[in-house]
């Protein structure tokens, strides 16, 4: 039978199928952070059960860490608490831990597929949504509730349906100023946030194909934002060029054993998919959100629509925002470049390349959040960290940050925040504020100008 | 686990779509480490104002509504996969949960804690939501076993879906930790025939 790239990764990973039931899936990698392992371990805990498979487990501190002076005690009482939590919980169960200040750090999204831990056809499973980030290798990744993480730590497994499957094809070439984050953003403005629900999927076509790694993590990192549990991108030579050579991908005869068998997971001509959705690259221009959800975006030409429902005004009334109205010269109090859909250095290159030479509008607060330790020092490296500070931008150490606000960077109430992040949810940066999402190039020139701008008018070519 | 069959409870209406779970549990919520406490911050931003005083016209602080069973809209639980959503929703009192459509996640993460996601259909949810707001007094009876849910006393009523395993969880107060580690043998067995990885 002709299997799709999910079919495959899945199929190879089941332990036990249940009639009328459930299938045992295992799970080659588990990824923890601070905020969603404690009660997992307190439920070993409480259980004596001991951890399954301790060296398939990486921990970072990532989601409630300060972005300035990590190397001093965490202010924070309570999160200085469930930080050494995670620490003390590593150390009795032996997992390896990559705490704040050490050079591997980072949110959990960019340090993984940076260090070669996500590799092509593994099932990778993290305590957060956006786990799906690591899918662009050709892996299944997605997010699960803390009874799950327990549920892995117990026995290395989960108990799951299959999920149906999707595939989104994009042909064509983009335009000018069009970065990974638009194309993501129109899919959802056009799917609808629920569309994913119930399955995976898989991004096809001659856009993905071309894109860089990093854009291919953008776009698998908001499969959530529309429902799906996954996205995944056939492994390709963009792939394996990017993973080889990094510390925990495989070497010599292991690695040539290992690409054969990533080069016999992309989906076999004419396998059916459950639902298909094709879109044209020509269609697609630097998009905007205007609402409280990720499916409420625009191009930027375009205004906002105009519907009458409750949740829609509800929503347009939490920004401050008129239906039929444009969203060009909205005056912008913060911008933040960072989260794990837009902090790598693509991301930070795709900045520094309008910043270069400018200066940030002295009324907007701008903060610039890299992933990991990693592309810290990478943007210090490529002289990208002197065009920031030279343009008056503050570049912050690595974290969550202003992403979901559960640390001091929060955006005030009422204030608006051009955002790379994935979620514009109701007070997602700090009770009260308003977020626009966009790409690291329409959030820099947001930074510059102070206002929202067409920036297909501002950038030479494609990028 | 605790066990789920039946219920019989009066509902509180909450007509809005796509809420994700950021409203029902904000990240400033999430640094305990304990399961315990959370439904005292349950939809914080919407029960309470900046200085902390209630928000008069949020269902929860009407009195004109009670009940155990929340009915919401379209899409429900939405964003974050953060399991402290279902446990707010069960520490504040909800065993309950109605809406036409669940985000995967938070389904999940609900059946996991004894709280029962009920999926109807639009048409029901309309019809459910109009009824208790002309008559909150009135009662719904969630009968997990026959599958169907209920406004008690009329003949409005539908039937629901549930995975049969999961049912069989919910009805015994079983979790799948336990049926995870009575396989262990199998899945070493499996794990020496050798993943490709
Ligand atoms: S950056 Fe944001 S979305 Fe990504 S893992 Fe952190 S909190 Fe979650």
């Amino acid at each position: 039978m002709k299997k799709t790239l999910f079919d495959k990764v899945w199929d190879a990973h089941v332990v036990e199928s249940i009639p009328d039931g459930p299938q045992v899936l295992y799970i080659d990698k588990h990824l923890i952070h601070e905020v969603t392992s404690p009660q997992a371990f307190q439920e070993l805990e409480n259980r004596g059960i001991p951890v399954f498979r301790p060296d398939q487990i990486v921990a970072t501190a990532d989601h409630n860490t300060p972005t300035q002076n990590q190397h001093l005690p965490v202010k924070d009482a309570l999160s200085r608490q469930q930080l050494q939590q995670l620490t003390e919980n590593c150390e009795k169960y032996g997992i390896t831990l990559y705490g704040l200040g050490h050079p591997y750090n980072g949110i959990v999204h960019v340090m993984a597929p940076e260090l070669g831990i996500t590799q092509p056809g593994m099932s990778i499973v993290c305590g957060d949504s956006h786990t799906s980030t690591h899918g662009a290798f050709g892996a299944i990744a997605f997010g699960i509730g803390t009874s799950q993480v327990a549920q892995v730590f117990a026995s290395q497994c989960l108990l799951l349906s299959k999920p149906k499957s999707l595939r989104i094809s994009v042909r064509g070439k983009l335009k000018k100023g069009v970065l990974p984050k638009d194309v993501i953003l129109y899919i959802i403005s056009q799917v609808g946030t629920n569309a994913g629900t119930g399955y995976f999927c898989e991004y096809a076509g001659e856009v993905f194909e071309n894109m860089s790694m990093e854009g291919r993590m953008t776009v698998c990192n908001m499969s959530i934002e529309m429902g799906a549990r996954g996205g995944m991108i056939a492994p390709d030579q963009t792939t394996y060029d990017y993973l080889e050579g990094k510390q925990f991908a495989p070497t010599g005869a292991d690695w040539d054993k290992k690409l054969e068998y990533w080069k016999s997971l992309p989906t076999d001509q004419g396998a059916k998919f459950d639902k298909e959705y094709e879109f044209d690259a020509q269609d697609i221009e630097p998009m905007l959100t205007y609402g409280t959800n990720p499916g409420m975006g625009i191009k930027i030409s375009e205004p906002i629509p105009v519907a009458s429902n409750t949740s829609f005004e509800k929503s347009l009334q939490y920004m401050n925002f008129k239906q039929g109205s444009s969203l060009l010269d909205q005056p912008i109090d913060y911008v933040f470049i960072g989260s794990c859909t837009n902090s790598r250095i693509e991301d930070f290159r795709a900045a520094a390349s309008y910043i270069k030479g400018k200066q940030k509008a002295p009324q907007v607060t701008a903060w610039l959040v890299p992933g990991s330790k990693q592309v810290e020092a990478q943007i210090e490296q490529e002289g990208l960290k002197q065009i920031f500070e030279e343009a008056g931008f503050e570049l912050r150490q690595p974290g969550c940050s202003a992403c979901l606000a559960m640390n001091e960077d929060k955006i005030p109430a009422g204030a608006y925040c051009v955002s790379t992040s994935n979620r514009n949810f109701e007070g997602r940066q700090g009770p009260g504020s308003r977020t626009i999402l966009a790409s690291p190039l329409m959030a820099a020139a947001v930074a510059v100008e102070g206002r929202i701008v067409d920036i297909t008018e501002r950038v030479p070519q494609a990028l | 686990m605790e066990k789920f069959e039946r219920l019989t409870s009066r509902a509180i209406p909450l007509p809005i779509e796509n809420i994700d779970t950021d409203q029902i549990i904000p990240a400033r919520f999430l640094k305990a480490t304990t399961r315990a406490g959370f439904g005292d911050n349950a939809f914080r931003d919407w029960r309470f104002d900046k200085e902390g005083k209630p928000v008069k016209d949020f269902v929860l602080n009407d009195p004109t509504y009670q009940g155990e069973i929340l009915v919401a809209g379209n899409n429900f639980g939405c964003g974050s996969s953060r399991e402290h959503a279902a446990w707010a929703l069960a520490d504040y009192g909800f065993k309950v949960i109605v809406s036409s459509f669940f985000a995967d996640i938070f389904k999940g993460n609900a059946l996991n804690n004894g709280l029962l996601p009920v999926q109807v259909t639009p048409d029901f949810l309309k019809v459910l939501m109009d009824t208790i707001q002309r008559q909150p007094d009135i009662r719904l009876v969630v009968d997990l076993e026959q599958q169907h849910i209920k406004v008690e006393g009329t003949s409005f009523k539908e039937d629901f879906d549930i995975d049969v395993y999961k049912k069989t969880c919910m009805l015994n107060g079983y979790d799948d930790i336990d049926y995870l580690l009575s396989k262990k043998e199998k899945i070493a067995a499996f794990e020496k025939a050798g993943s490709k990885l």
